[in-house]
């Protein structure tokens, strides 16, 4: 437990950093010397609209989304004994964007977008967890094929929506399909998730580390492996429904930051998940950043980013590992 | 002291309607040779005796409790399991590998003690493993992860030990290392079962025997009675050639 506290408080500054970042940069730049008079309710009144309604709730649905991206991968990768596997592995963002899309084409606000990709995401899984369990066993590859074909169906499904939709829906529909953050202004219900997510977990840590092993070896030393994989995948489930109804179908962060942090850190559940939620959010923040300000006053798709910033940096940690 | 009893156990085999049902005790200080063809269900009795699968027909009793019914957690701190084959998916330290033989007797909010880190140096150090300690399992050979697989199986510290082929890719000396650590344990009063193929292993080794046939049969009694020529050669369907040396069997298959 000591050898943890180090890395995670390390990652916890990192996130604190990439927070204050966030709300420096924009359009307006707003200098350090400049935040502690806002955050103290004075200072120049644009800046206080910039940071508290615009700049902040952005940089912390950020961070939550990509916290809980990354946790959802980690325990999909424990779940399915599968290193590629993601948040999306089980078609989980494929129900989602089909629900979003639906909305969109029939013109309704973003409310009901949201609203709606949540309930694709829910019906994915319920479609993905019927299947796989079907009359036969329950076995990690036997969900795992079922999660990709059903994935690869709504896949399809997407692409005819796209193809029949009006042109000027177009841009819209690919925004919210590579992952955006610009509608999400409301931080505190993905941050409780990510909360609440995070102290479920803490007495499975070790559990998990044995089910990482094979569910035979996990139940031959205690651990009641049904139940767990069942609270496992429902919870993955939901928090990843939660991340893509609050900012699309991002891609990389799950894939991703569980792996490089396995890399550096080891594969201790217990370290790894906090670890995921820390590294994960910062990573989204930095990208979101970036996303809103290189081509500023025009925003790019955050999910470009991360992968753009993860797909080197894993590479590197990847050649660099033993 | 615990007691494994089997009370007119069947075992789930695919394409086996049914089997003859087994009801023996394995008491506490013996050492129990399972011997049989493949596929006449050997993994799959160890497997139904630890609980892992459920029988076809009769029970499996641990000190008197239906294992089915047991949490699995209780199960685990009576009885460990060494299986035959192992899935390292993640990368993970000897060490690490060692210490999850702990898990059964720690709650979910504590984390392992300095005892428990103990208790893992001197296992590794038993089975000549602790210059790999901080090595990936991965990097591995294949009798050094079986010997991993040992260790962890020794920091479980269970009273009745099912070994799958412990001595699966292990050399000679640490065959016999294996089987002599595993007859320690029984002389100190646990009770093991193993799978094994060697019949001069068994013959040193074991002092109960029981032979699962291909067909679902089943046989068992004291290795004095159950080593005998014509019994093995209908087991494996094999010609024998019995020699006796320091006062052992020896068989050897002929061509």
């Amino acid at each position: 437990m000591q050898r943890s506290i180090g890395p995670l408080a390390l990652l916890a500054v990192l996130a604190a950093a990439s927070l204050l970042l966030a709300v420096m940069v924009g359009s307006v730049a707003i200098p350090f010397s400049e935040l502690t008079a806002v955050a103290l309710g004075q200072g120049n009144p644009l800046h206080q609209t910039l940071i508290f309604e615009l700049r902040l709730p952005r940089a912390l649905a950020a961070l939550a989304t990509g916290g809980l991206l990354a946790v959802a991968g980690a325990l999909m990768q424990v779940l399915l004994r599968n290193p590629l596997a993601d948040p999306y592995v089980l078609g989980i963002s494929g129900g989602a964007a089909v629900g979003a899309l639906l909305a969109m084409l029939a013109g309704l606000g973003t409310f009901v977008v949201s609203g709606s990709a949540f309930a694709g995401a829910l019906l994915s899984t319920l479609l993905v967890f019927g299947l796989a369990h079907g009359t036969g066993s329950w076995t990690p590859t036997r969900l795992l094929l079922t999660g990709v074909v059903v994935a690869a169906g709504w896949g399809a499904v997407i692409t005819l929506m796209l193809a029949v939709s009006p042109a000027e829906q177009l841009p819209g529909m690919l925004y919210w399909l590579m992952g955006d953050l610009t509608y999400a202004n409301s931080p505190a219900a993905p941050l409780l998730v990510l909360l609440v997510l995070c102290l479920l977990l803490l007495p499975l840590g070790r559990s998990l580390n044995v089910l990482a092993r094979g569910s035979l070896q996990a139940a031959a030393l205690g651990v009641s492996v049904r139940p767990l994989e069942w609270l496992v995948y429902i919870m993955a489930s939901l928090v990843t429904a939660v991340a893509v109804t609050t900012a699309g179908s991002i891609g990389f962060v799950g894939l991703i930051v569980p792996h490089m942090l396995r890399l550096v850190l080891g594969n201790d559940q217990r370290l790894i998940l906090p670890a995921c939620a820390l590294a994960g959010g910062t990573l989204l923040v930095l990208a979101d950043t970036l996303a809103r300000t290189i081509i500023a006053p025009e925003q790019l798709p955050v999910g470009v980013i991360t992968a753009l910033l993860g797909v080197p940096a894993f590479l590197f940690l990847l050649y660099r590992s033993r | 002291m615990t007691v494994l009893r089997a009370h007119q156990l069947v075992i789930r085999i695919p394409g086996r309607a049914s089997g003859y049902p087994l009801d023996l005790a394995f008491e506490p200080g013996q050492t129990w040779g399972v011997l049989g063809p493949n596929g006449a269900g050997k993994s799959t009795l160890l497997h139904t005796l630890a609980g892992l699968h459920a029988p076809r027909a009769g029970q499996v009793s641990l000190d008197g409790d239906d294992v089915g019914h047991l949490s699995r957690r209780a199960v685990a701190k009576k009885l460990g399991l060494l299986f035959q084959d192992r899935h390292d998916g993640f990368p993970a330290t000897v060490t690490e590998t060692t210490l999850i033989g702990r898990h059964p007797f720690l709650s979910p909010w504590q984390s392992e003690t300095a005892e428990d880190l103990a208790m893992v140096d001197e296992a590794l150090a038993t089975l000549g493993l602790s210059e790999l300690a901080d090595r990936l399992v991965s990097t591995l050979s294949g009798g050094e992860r079986q010997r991993v697989a040992l260790a962890t199986l020794l920091t479980q510290t269970p009273s009745v030990w099912l070994a799958d082929e412990p001595t699966n890719h292990l050399d000679l000396h640490h065959q016999v290392e294996t089987m002599a650590l595993l007859s320690k344990q029984a002389c100190r009063g646990g009770t093991v079962v193993m799978c094994l193929h060697d019949l001069n292993l068994a013959a040193r080794w074991c002092d109960h025997i029981l032979l699962l046939y291909a067909n679902g049969d089943a046989c068992w009694g004291t290795a004095a009675d159950m080593l005998v020529p014509e019994a093995l050669e209908t087991l494996y369907d094999q010609a024998l050639t019995v020699a006796e040396i320091d006062g052992s069997p020896v068989f050897v298959p002929r061509a």
